[in-house]
Order: structure tokens, then sequence, then C-alpha cells
């Protein structure tokens, strides 16, 4: 059972789509609990590890030197990859890179690419285009592959599926893949899709992957997989194409060490992902490309603000971490990303569509804290706030609301005596006046009992005795 | 190519317009590019990884092995240590009693699939028990590395339903520093993998299934080189 479709052009609307999440409280049980667990077990693997936050300082300095020195790092790999063999292509958004995508695999007849799992080639929507052109492009993840049979984007940047319970895979399995409707076991369900995937990738012309890094140093990429596809689709296929978002630039291999110890400690806990794959030339009689791609990630290095997130190693913590994200589920955010992560970085490719996402947070700041990279995610949340109440974004709701705040708060007097009326009106107000159709936070949630008496009262009382100033 | 070349530049100039100030320093070196090093307790400083506080990791002059064994059972996998070519094809036969199709690139245990370069790729696909040699593992994860040298055809390593692969303990360094920063820091190599365990997903409500794509089991032989 597909909860969601996917979203228009028109903006998205979190809240809404969340509500439909947990409509069905054994989605949103299953989800809180399961991501919630991958939070525990990264809990567990950095406590183990007594040099985690020398490990975060120096990840986060790798990043800012490389960030700060991009042209001269991507001219590096450029000329390290092209020393190896590899065909280097650059492209200036998504359009670019679905065009050199087509034109390779035109110009060699390909008409079945196996993929393994790229937020970028999803951010270009990628195999939307090749499928226009007559080109599968065949997920090869379980979990992507799932989403991609549910006609659903990944809901999480490491488990796609992981909205998804048993249940609804076995449904969609037994319609695409002839399974048993009512064997969910996920032994079972895994099974049959291996089955069904291998003589693909034996037929395929061409294999893709994204990238976790790129070495200006060697000119490789590495890939970090756990079920092996993106080996298989490296190794197999003749041709294979690999699509690198221009921010994924490391220095030197050693610095490889540094980020590896922290990606799948961060992402699920164990000291590694099972496949670090490593791509630093065509095998013998095979072909091998790189495409470089910014789509608008050249924009955001020039925001003083918001350049940070550049910083990001995918490896999806801060939406493990997020309250917010736990409770609604990724494909509440509508875009390619979810999560804290999500919402810092949809925005910047359509501020309109997403204007709704920075909202869709408490800012409780946990996300910053788990980031292995440092990034303030929180920070930029709060930053895109404003950023898109000044581009006349603000949701109906809150414009209202604020609007009266400010008035308050600008006059102590007032704010005073509003306190006063305030509490002795929530005492009176039955829950449905506050949470009402206009405020969608409060919808499922009780509104805590206010307090006896407010802060300034409270004080007056207990310690103005004391000969303290108020 | 025309177009390429137009959009190369546009990245590059974009990029160098955007370049966000003041410039941040590489930790330790900024000079460094080509240049392999080995470190410290995060790579950069300091003589030798500060794991030790590490629960049950061993102490500089231990064998690191116990704890690669145990990292290696968190990661789906399993291990033996063997004396002799003997021991290692009666182990691999115990393990694997039903294989039929085994394909060797080690002259301890030999197969019955041979394994040359510029095979094609896909005649691996129904290799039941392929056995290889590592010459390099981490510890911490419990991986081992395997390129296109070790494996001779680097499909062989994902299509055999089963790995064996032999390393030699005094090959097993503590961390990813040590790797990147020593053994493979002249790494020339097509393609090269670390392997940690065999292939698994948690993609259907979180429960562990191994041999999701790739090997659905990882089994590490501990033997020296040029076993007889």
């Amino acid at each position: 059972m597909s909860l969601f479709r996917m979203f228009g052009d028109k903006p998205v609307d979190p809240q809404d789509a969340a509500a439909r999440f947990i409509e069905d409280s054994k989605h949103e049980e299953a989800h809180d609990r399961l991501v919630w667990a991958m939070r525990t077990n990264r809990d567990k693997a950095v406590a183990a590890l007594p040099d985690w936050e020398d490990l975060r300082s120096v990840a986060s300095q790798i990043k800012e030197h490389t960030l700060t020195h991009l042209d001269t790092y991507l001219e590096h790999f450029e000329a390290a990859a092209t020393a190896n063999g590899v065909h280097v292509h650059w492209a200036r958004d998504g359009a670019e890179h679905n065009a050199i995508v087509v034109q390779i695999f035109e110009e060699r007849g390909v008409k079945l690419a196996i993929k393994s799992k790229s937020m970028l080639q999803e951010e270009c929507g990628m195999s939307e285009s090749l499928t226009k052109h007559g080109i599968e492009a065949r997920e090869s993840d379980l979990g992507e592959r799932i989403q991609q049979l549910s006609h659903e984007r990944p809901s999480h940047i490491v488990v796609p599926s992981i909205h998804q319970l048993r249940t609804d895979v076995a449904e969609l399995f037994a319609k695409h893949l002839g399974t048993d409707p009512n064997n969910s076991d996920p032994h079972y369900l895994a099974e049959s899709m291996r089955n069904d995937a291998r003589p693909q990738f034996l037929r395929a012309q061409a294999g893709m992957t994204g990238a976790n890094f790129a070495i200006a140093e060697t000119g490789a990429i590495v890939v970090c997989t756990n079920e092996g596809n993106a080996d298989i689709g490296a190794t197999v296929p003749p041709l294979q194409v690999c699509s690198i978002g221009i921010e994924k630039l490391i220095p030197r291999q050693i610095d490889l060490a540094v980020m590896l110890r922290m990606l799948s400690r961060s992402a699920l806990g164990p000291p590694m992902t099972q496949y670090t794959t490593h791509l630093r030339k065509p095998r013998p009689g095979a072909e091998l490309h790189f495409i470089l791609v910014d789509n608008k990630r050249s924009e955001r290095l020039g925001s003083k603000e918001f350049w940070h997130v550049l910083k990001c190693i995918r490896c999806g913590a801060c939406m493990n971490t997020c309250p917010v994200y736990r409770r609604s589920g990724g494909l509440a955010y509508g875009g390619t990303y979810s999560g804290p992560i999500g919402i810092v970085l949809d925005p910047a490719f359509d501020p309109h569509k997403y204007h709704e996402l920075p909202f869709h947070s408490s800012l409780c700041g946990s996300c910053s804290e788990v980031c292995p990279v440092k990034i303030d995610i929180a920070d930029q949340i709060y930053k895109w706030r404003r950023e898109i109440v000044s581009q006349g974004e603000l949701p109906a709701v809150e414009q209202a609301g604020i609007g009266v705040l400010g008035e308050v708060l600008a006059h102590p007097g007032l704010f005073e005596a509003t306190e006063t009326v305030g509490l002795r009106t929530l005492k009176l107000l039955p829950n449905a006046v506050l949470a009402n159709r206009l405020n969608p936070w409060t919808n499922g949630r009780k509104m805590p009992v206010p307090a006896q008496t407010t802060f300034r009262q409270w004080f007056e009382d207990n310690r103005r005795r004391d000969g303290e100033d108020a | 190519m025309n177009v390429n070349m137009t959009a190369r530049e546009a990245i590059l100039g974009a990029v160098r317009l955007a370049l966000p100030k003041p410039a941040v320093a590489l930790p330790d070196e900024i000079h460094f590019l080509g240049k392999p090093r080995i470190s410290s307790n995060v790579g950069y400083k300091g003589e030798l990884p500060d794991l030790e506080k590490v629960a049950g990791f061993p102490a500089p002059e231990e064998s690191l092995v116990p704890f690669f064994e145990k990292q290696l059972v968190a990661m789906g996998g399993r291990s033996f240590r063997v004396g002799s070519a003997m021991e290692a094809r009666a182990k691999a036969t115990e393990l694997f009693p039903e294989a039929r199709v085994w394909a060797s690139t080690v002259p301890e245990v030999p197969g019955n699939r041979r394994v040359r370069a510029g095979d094609s790729p896909g005649s691996f696909a129904d290799v039941d028990v392929a056995v290889v040699r590592s010459r390099l593992g981490v510890a911490e994860a419990a991986a081992v590395w395997l390129d296109s040298e070790d494996l001779v055809v680097p499909s062989l390593g994902v299509l055999a339903q089963h790995l064996i692969v032999m390393i030699d303990p005094s090959k097993i360094v503590p961390t990813l520093h040590e790797a990147y920063g020593g053994g493979l820091s002249g790494e020339t190599n097509p393609y090269g993998v670390f392997m940690a365990g065999p292939s698994a997903t948690g993609d259907i409500e979180g429960v562990i299934i191994h041999g999701a794509q790739g090997a659905r089991s990882l089994i590490v032989l501990f033997a020296e080189e040029e076993l007889r």
C-alpha cells in the first residue's frame, strides 16, 4: 500500500502529508521505532570510540578546507581521473546531467542500466528522463527498488523504504514479482528480489553509481553500500557511469580514513559499511565515465549563511534523531531530501515549492549535535525561516501570530498585561480553540496544562523576598 | 564536446567566484597531495591510534586477530585459523559440503573453475564458492581489502554465492588510518573494495538479512602466506 504519491510543482504541505502518515498507527509506530533504533546504534558506536569528537573536528575541517579551495581540487581530480583513463564530464544542472547520460547510452545502444543508490541522480530526475528515451534504469538496492516499484521517492537517504511495512512489501512484490502475497517474511522477500535482480545484472549493458567521496589526489571515487549492489554494477557490465556532486571532493586518500570511520557509525552504527568500493580506472576492455554535477551547489557555496551544508556526507543521522521526521515519515517532506538535512537542502532548489519545510521542525537542535561533520543544521533551519519570510512565503497562521507577537514584545508593559491575561485565557480555553484547523501542529497532540501562575508572579512570591531584583 | 567545455568553464568560474572566505587550512599539512603518510589518533598528529580505550581493543604489542574475529561476527561473518594448506582445504569442504562450482585464485585451495584475466565477468554467476587471498585487513571493522589483482576478475567477489578470504594475520592493521596511509598508499588497481562481512540489507523493517545481492556468507581464514 502506498500512502503517498509524488507531489507536483505546487507547494508541498508537510503537515497534511504527515497527518495522513500518522493516521495509520502501525506505520507511525514502526517508523518511529526503527529510525530511533538507528540513532541508538549510532550512540553506542560513538560511545565506544574515544576519538569521536576529534574525528568530527577533523572531518569538518577537511570538508571546509576542500570547499574553500574547491576549484583547485576539482581540477586536480579531473586531471588525475583523466590520466587514469576515465572520461570526465561536467554538468551545470540536472538537465545537462541527464543529457550526458542519454548521449553516452544512445551512442552505445544501452537499453538497460542497473544502478545503485544515488541521491544526486534522484535530484536530477534521471530515471524518468531516461525512460523518455526508452532506456530503463533499474534500481538494484533493495529499498530503492521497493520505492521504484511503488512510484515513490526514497523516504530516507540510507534506508529508502523504511516507512513501508513488510506487509506493504509483500503486497508490492506479489504484484510485480509474483510472490505469495500472504508471505511477508523479510527473508523470503529479500531472496525473491535477489533472484529477480541477478539476471538483470547479467543482462544490463551499463552500471551506474553515485559517489560518497571523490579523491582529488588519486582521481578515484568511493561508493559505500551494504548490499554489494554497486560492486556488481561496477564489475559486470562493460560500461560504468558515475554521477558526482562537486561537493563530494576530498583532497587525499588518507582523508578517507576520517570520513569512513564516521559514515557508517553515524548512519546505522557498524564501524564500516559491508562494502566500501573504490573505482579508479576502467577495467581492461571497459569504459568508465564520471559526471561532475553542479546543480546549484556553486550558488550555495557563495552563500555566507548556507555554504556549510555542502559538508554533508549523507549519513542520515540528523533524520534518525529528529522527533518530527520520526513521526511524520520522510515522504511528508515532498522533496528529494527529507528530515532536517532536507529542510535545508530542498528550499534551495525551489524556495516556493518547499517554503513550508523550514517550519516542519521543533528547532530542538539534536540534528546539529549528531552531525559527523558539524553542520549547524538547526541554525540553518532557523535562517531558512528568515529567508522564507523575507520572500513573503510565510504560512498564513504564523504570519498573523507573529505580527501580534512583535507588537507585544516591543512594549514591556503590554507584555506584562498580556502575560497575565494570556494565562487566564489558557486555563479557560478548551483545547479545541488552540488546537484548531489553522494550527496543524496541535493535531494529534494534547496541549500542556498551563502553569498556575505566571513566572513573574512566581518570582514575586518566592524570590523577591531574598532581596533580588526582578 | 564544445557544450561540455562550456559547462566545465562555467562551473569552475562559478565556484571560483563563490569560494567562502576566509580559506580554511587542511589539517596537518596543506601541501600534501601525493605524499603518503602514516598517522595518529585521528590520522593527523601523534604516534599510534589511540584505541586502547575501545573495549577489548588490543594494546600495541598484542595480536589484532581476536579483536578482528569479534568484529567480524558483529558484521555477520565467521573466521577460522588454519595452519596448513590441507587444513584450509578441509575447512572449506566442511563449510560448504554441497558446493559444486569452486573458483579459486589461491594455490592452497584449488577450485574446479579456472579464473583467468580476460574471462567474461558474467561467467562467474554460477560459482558457489570463491576462494581468494586478501593482502590487507582492518581490525577495527573486520574489513578485508580485495582488488582487481587479488580477484583476477573483479566480478568474482560479488557474483560468487559464498566467499572464503584467506589472510595472513601479519597483514592486519588496527584502523583505516594505517590502511590508507600504509598498505594502500601506492594502490593503482582499477577496482578495489573493503568487504566487512557478507552482503547485507536492513531495508525491510530493519531485519538484517545476509546475501542481499553479493556474497551470502563471508568466511575469513587466517593463514600465513605461502602455506604448504
